[in-house]
């Protein structure tokens, strides 16, 4: 059972009817790249391989089409939603846990999926973001274990549609995001316009340089006294999830401070290009 | 001249301390912490001191400000060291000078208890055993909780008295040097 490790892939809910948006959430563009792309370039960072959702009258449609894609098997015997394209993907590869995430996310980093990755449970059905806003699980930005399949059937050929209430009912690992604007999710043409404006003017297209240096503990765990790098993180709380995930930090962020231009700052605030990040490990002067 | 510094040579404690002479001080007050050679129990052969001193030296000026404000002191200064340290080496001095001594002793306490909570200094602690840890962060890493912030300081914890038996630096007690009448 536990000899061969079950593979993780992504799946990107691309399959929404985008109904209060009035148009396909999929399509909407940040920095002249789709929201599709963005996720599933993101994902692509994580995971060996990723499908998006669709149903099938989606499948020729050019947002969509070029990627490998998952089409909503017919039949399934329970209420449409988001349940039916992550049914599918269980359907069509049994063994793998899914890494599953929706397309109204413009605000996703790496760090929040490499925390999902970091903490997740494989000893239950699910491992989901804990929502900053209501306390609630957040199903769709989360890691659904082969196990669920069963689960999932049964609730949904009950009549269930709500993958929420399902991770309620059923064991399920919730976490606390670090980054708490990942999971901002967009349902209106305003708050469209608004991540939007925001993401190209403090992103756009590209990430940004910041030089990080590094000291004591942390700098012997980097291997190296400081470095200029490429980041789509805009904040220090972001970054430092990024660069846990590549140096495998054993400091937790409660334990430290962090300085922007060799000045204290907060985890929250907006990196600039250029800006110089330090970390600072629990002190001992004297 | 800053107020607060970093050395990576001996701290020259004379100069330091002329920086301070003042013709309305009765006295000055001085604090050195010392390489001790033992720290929670196990052997300990030399340390290494490094700092982020682009922010050290701002933030130990503002703890240098902060204590002129609260104090009714003349001048005050604090200098530590970076690199490695042997046994009896002095790591830290900080000095204050005032026209009372009651005032003095306080300032000198209060410098002395703030760099070791705010400046962002760390220690590495060579032992006899022949493997080192840098103090505060290996055993949280280990995931010992220390609750938020920084607050590692066991000799605020536990007092100064309690602190002379403590881990890491000897804590000599403060000298009262008196040229003028008091």
């Amino acid at each position: 059972m536990n000899t061969v490790a079950a593979p993780v892939y992504g799946l990107i809910l691309a399959g929404g009817a985008s109904t209060r948006m009035q148009r396909d959430k999929a399509a909407l563009l940040y920095g002249g790249k789709t929201q599709l792309d963005r996720s599933f370039d993101l994902a692509s960072g994580h995971v060996d391989r990723v499908f998006v959702s669709v149903r099938a009258s989606q499948a020729g449609e050019p947002t969509r089409s070029g990627k490998p894609l998952i089409v909503d098997l017919a039949g399934l015997g329970g209420p449409d939603g988001p349940i039916v394209g992550i049914r599918s993907a269980m359907a069509a590869y049994p063994e793998a846990a899914w890494l599953v995430i929706a397309c109204d996310l413009p605000f996703l980093s790496d760090a929040a999926l490499a925390q999902l990755l970091r903490e997740r449970d494989r000893s239950v059905l699910a491992t989901a973001f804990r929502s900053a806003h209501d306390g609630l699980p957040e199903p769709l930005c989360a890691i659904w274990e082969p196990a669920a399949a069963a689960a999932l059937s049964e609730y949904h050929g009950g009549g269930g549609h709500c993958p929420r209430k399902f991770l309620r009912r059923y064991p399920a690992s919730l976490i606390e995001p670090r980054d708490r604007r990942a999971l901002d999710n967009i349902n209106t043409p305003e708050e469209y316009t608004a991540a939007r404006l925001d993401l190209e003017s403090h992103v756009g297209a590209n990430p940004m340089q910041l030089k990080i240096q590094y000291f004591a503990l942390m700098r012997e765990q980097a291997g190296r006294s400081d470095e200029t790098l490429e980041t789509s993180a805009t904040t220090p709380a972001d970054l430092f999830e990024e660069l846990t995930a590549r140096y495998g930090f054993t400091l937790s962020r409660e334990q430290l401070k962090v300085a922007v231009n060799t000045e204290f700052s907060d985890w929250s605030r907006r990196l600039s290009p250029g800006d110089a990040v330090v970390f600072i490990p629990p002190v001992a002067g004297g | 001249m800053m107020r607060f510094r970093f050395t990576d040579s001996a701290i020259d404690v004379p100069a330091a301390r002329r920086e301070l002479l003042d013709r309305g001080a009765g006295g000055y007050v001085s604090f050195e912490g010392w390489v001790r050679d033992f720290n929670e129990g196990r052997e300990v052969t030399r340390l290494e001191y490094e700092a982020f001193q682009a922010l050290g030296l701002k933030e130990g000026e503002r703890i240098l400000t902060e204590a002129v404000q609260r104090f009714p002191i003349k001048r005050a200064a604090c200098i530590h060291r970076v690199g490695s340290l042997d046994l009896t080496d002095m790591a830290v001095w900080v000095g204050v000078s005032s026209a009372h001594r009651g005032e003095a002793f306080d300032a000198c306490r209060y410098i002395i208890d703030e760099v070791k909570h705010r400046v962002p200094i760390w220690k590495k602690e060579h032992y006899r055993s022949g493997d080192s840890g840098w103090v505060n962060c290996e055993r949280c890493a280990a995931g010992e909780t220390h609750g938020p912030g920084h607050d590692h300081d066991h000799v605020r914890e536990l007092g100064l008295a309690a602190s002379l038996d403590r881990p890491g630096i000897h804590q000599p007690p403060e000298t009262l040097v008196l040229p003028g009448s008091e």
